[in-house]
C-alpha cells in the first residue's frame, strides 16, 4: 500500500479519531489547530481555530441533531479549557474553561454528556468532569455535572461504559478505573498483579463497546472486559506503547509507539522501533509491523470500516494507509 | 476483468500493412465485431471473426463479467458533506502548498516471517557456517587436530591441547586469547568492549602503551627497530620499540616510538638524543603526547 502522507501539522501529533462514518479524520497535535480532513483522499477540509496551547484530544459526535451526525467537535487543550465546535463551519460554540490543562474528552452515547479530564496542576489534583451538552449552543453552560478526583498523577484517558453507567479511566498509576457515571462511586479498581506496571498512555474501546485495550509505557498492551475489568489479554512488545487501537472488521490490534522523544536522536531510526504492529487479537500472535515514521507513533485510528487505519507521529505526519486487498486475507 | 470496446474493423487498409502482409490480410472481408451487453449481471460477449493459419474463418466469442470491486457505499450524509466549504486554514491553502501527498514508497505490512515457515527454520538458515557444516563436510579439516568434517580450526576443541604452533611469533595476549574463546563459543562478531574482561582494555591499555613513550622522529629510511633498540637501551630499560613503516613500500617512514620502564630514563633520553645526529640526520626526540581523540 502506498500511504497518503498528511503534513498540516507543525507539532508532534497528540490524537486521532474518524467519525462515525469513516468519511472525516480529525487530528489533534501540540500545535494549536485541531483539523479534519478528508478520510479517503487525505484532502485538508479545515482547521478549528481558537485554542492557544497544545490540543490533547477530540471527540465527535454522531447521533447530536436528530440523527445528523458528526456537528459537533469537542477538543481538550493544555491552554486549560475544552471547546465544542461546528464540524461544518469550524465556528467556536462554547468554551469550558478549566484550572489545569485539558487532557481527555469523550461523548456519551447519544452525545447529551461529555467526560472531560483536567491534568494535576499547581496544587491542584486531577480530576475528572462530566458535562451536559446542550443542543443549542446558546443554552450551553460550563457546569459539571460531576466531577471525580481520586487518582494519583495525570488521567491520559477516560471513556463511557456501556449505556453510559460507567466512566472508565486509567493514567500514570497505572490502575483502570470504573466509576459510576451517576453517584460518582468508584466501582472497580484494576490490580496490581494483573494490571500494567507503568503509565497507560491510550485506551481504545471496541466497535462495540464490550471491551477496551490499554497500552502502556511498560511495553504492553492489554485487553479488558468493560463491566467487569477482568483482564483478557495481554500483549507484550519491545517497545513503550503509545497508542492502541483495534479493528472493527478483523480481530486485529495495532500497537504504536517507540522510544521516548528525547531518546530519539541517540540512536538509529530502525532500532526506535516506530513502526504500527499488527497483533492477532485472540491469538496475540504478532501479524506485522507498517513503517514510515520517523518518530514515535503518538496517536493510532481506524476508519469504523476497518479497511484504512492511520498513525499520527511525534513527526508532525499523518499517515493513512488504505490496506491492500491481501491484507484482508491473512492467515497465521 | 472488462475489456476495451474497439473500433469495428476498419474497412480501410492502411499501406503500412499491406506491405507487412504481402497483400494477403483479407480482415476486411470479415463481418464486423460485435459486442452484446453487459447486462444486469455485468456479462458482456464480444464475437470477432478471424482467419485462421489455414485460411479458414472462424467466429471467436469472448464472455467477460464486469465486476463494480469497491462499491462505494457513502452515507448521504457523507456525500453532503464532501461538499462542504473549506474552512479554517484550508481556505487559503494554494495548490502549491502540497499538504497531502501519496507516498512514494510502497509500505507494506511487513509480516515477522514468512507465512508457512517456521521460527527455527529462519534462524538455521541465518548461521552460514552452520548450513556449510552440513552440506560441504569435505571441506573442514582442522589444522589443529586433524579432523576431517568435525569443526574448523578455529573452533577446534583440542586446540589448547595441541602444541603452539611455531608459526607465530606474536603471542596472543590474554585478553585475545579469551575473546577468541568466547567468539568461537558464540559464533558471533563481539565488539572488543563488550568481551569478558573488557574492563581492563580500552583507555586502560591506551594508557599503559603511552606511559613513558618517547616520539623519535627524523629517522633515515634505513633505521630498523633493532637500530633504535641499541641507540636507546644505554638510558634504561626499554619496554617497546616501534619503527612505523609504510606497509606497501616496505620502507620507513621516519618516524618511531621507544617506551621506557621508567620515566626519568626516558627524560634523560630525550636530554640527550634530541638534537644528535644520527646516520647523517638530525634526530628530534620528544615526549609522545596521546592522541587527542
Amino acid at each position: 500500500m502506498r500511504p497518503i502522507l498528511m503534513k498540516g501539522h507543525e507539532r508532534p501529533l497528540t490524537y486521532l479519531k474518524y467519525n462515525k462514518d469513516g468519511d472525516l479524520l480529525f487530528s489533534c497535535a501540540k500545535d494549536h489547530n485541531p483539523t479534519v480532513w478528508f478520510a479517503d483522499n487525505g484532502e485538508r477540509l479545515g482547521t478549528y481555530r481558537g485554542h492557544n496551547g497544545a490540543v490533547w484530544c477530540c471527540d465527535i459526535t454522531s447521533k447530536f441533531l436528530s440523527l445528523r451526525d458528526s456537528m459537533r467537535l469537542i477538543t481538550g487543550s493544555a491552554d486549560q479549557t475544552a471547546k465544542l465546535w461546528n464540524v461544518q463551519t469550524g465556528a467556536q460554540l462554547f468554551t469550558f474553561n478549566f484550572d489545569s490543562p485539558a487532557r481527555s474528552v469523550d461523548f456519551a452515547v447519544g452525545d447529551k454528556l461529555a467526560v472531560i479530564t483536567t491534568d494535576p496542576f499547581m496544587e491542584l489534583t486531577s480530576a475528572i468532569h462530566v458535562k451536559r451538552i446542550s443542543r443549542d449552543p446558546s443554552e450551553q453552560t460550563g457546569e459539571s455535572v460531576l466531577i471525580l478526583k481520586g487518582p494519583q498523577g495525570r488521567i491520559n484517558r477516560a471513556v463511557w461504559g456501556p449505556l453510559n453507567k460507567t466512566i472508565i479511566s486509567c493514567g500514570e498509576d497505572a490502575i483502570i478505573r470504573i466509576w459510576d457515571s451517576e453517584t460518582g462511586k468508584l466501582l472497580k479498581e484494576s490490580d496490581k498483579e494483573s494490571g500494567h506496571k507503568k503509565t497507560i498512555t491510550s485506551l481504545a474501546k471496541a466497535a462495540d463497546g464490550s471491551h477496551f485495550l490499554t497500552g502502556s509505557l511498560d511495553k504492553s498492551a492489554k485487553l479488558w472486559d468493560s463491566r467487569t475489568l477482568t483482564l483478557i489479554k495481554t500483549y507484550v512488545t519491545e517497545r513503550p506503547v503509545n497508542a492502541v487501537t483495534m479493528s472493527p472488521l478483523l480481530d486485529h490490534v495495532v500497537l504504536g509507539g517507540g522510544q521516548d522523544a528525547s531518546a530519539v536522536t541517540t540512536t538509529d531510526h530502525r532500532a526506535g522501533k516506530f513502526e504500527a504492529k499488527f497483533y492477532d487479537k485472540i491469538l496475540l500472535e504478532e501479524i506485522g509491523g507498517v513503517k514510515g515514521h520517523f518518530g514515535p507513533i503518538n496517536a493510532l485510528a481506524f476508519n469504523p470500516d476497518g479497511k484504512s487505519f492511520s498513525s499520527g507521529g511525534e513527526d508532525g505526519y499523518v499517515r493513512l494507509h488504505h490496506f491492500d486487498p491481501e491484507y484482508f486475507n491473512i492467515k497465521i | 476483468m472488462s475489456v476495451s470496446t474497439q473500433n469495428p474493423t476498419q474497412p480501410k487498409l492502411r499501406w503500412g500493412e499491406l506491405d507487412e502482409d504481402d497483400g494477403e490480410d483479407l480482415d476486411f472481408l470479415l463481418p464486423p465485431r460485435q459486442v452484446i451487453g453487459p447486462d444486469e449481471n455485468g456479462i458482456k460477449k464480444v464475437i470477432e471473426y478471424k482467419f485462421n493459419d489455414e485460411g479458414n474463418k472462424v467466429k471467436i466469442t469472448t464472455t467477460t463479467r464486469t465486476r463494480k470491486l469497491a462499491n462505494a457505499r457513502l452515507s448521504k450524509r457523507a456525500i453532503e458533506r464532501r461538499n462542504w466549504a473549506k474552512f479554517g486554514d484550508a481556505v487559503r491553502e494554494d495548490v502549491g502548498s502540497r499538504l497531502t501527498m501519496v507516498s512514494t514508497e510502497e509500505i507494506l505490512l511487513e509480516r515477522p516471517r514468512a507465512p508457512g515457515s517456521k521460527p527455527e527454520e529462519t534462524k538455521v538458515a541465518g548461521d552460514s557456517l552452520a548450513k556449510l557444516s552440513k552440506g560441504g563436510a569435505v571441506l573442514m579439516v582442522c589444522r589443529t587436530c586433524g579432523k576431517t568434517g568435525d569443526h574448523w580450526t578455529a573452533r577446534c576443541p583440542y586446540k589448547d591441547l595441541a602444541a603452539p604452533s611455531e608459526g607465530f611469533v606474536d603471542k596472543p595476549t590474554a585478553s585475545e586469547t579469551t575473546a577468541a574463546a568466547a567468539g568461537a563459543t558464540k559464533g558471533t562478531y563481539v565488539p572488543p568492549g563488550m568481551r569478558a574482561g573488557a574492563e581492563r582494555t580500552g583507555t586502560d591499555m591506551r594508557r599503559r602503551n603511552d606511559e613513558n613513550s618517547v616520539r623519535v622522529t627524523n629517522l633515515s629510511e634505513d633505521t630498523r627497530e633493532p637500530d633504535l633498540l641499541e641507540l636507546f637501551r644505554p638510558f634504561g630499560a626499554v619496554s617497546r620499540v616501534y619503527v612505523a613503516v609504510d606497509q606497501k613500500t616496505g620502507m620507513s617512514r621516519g618516524f618511531g616510538f621507544v617506551n621506557f620502564v621508567n620515566k626519568e630514563d626516558a627524560q634523560r633520553a630525550i636530554n640527550k638524543l634530541n638534537g644528535y645526529g644520527y646516520d647523517n640526520l638530525i634526530l628530534r626526540v620528544e615526549w609522545a603526547t596521546p592522541r587527542t581523540n
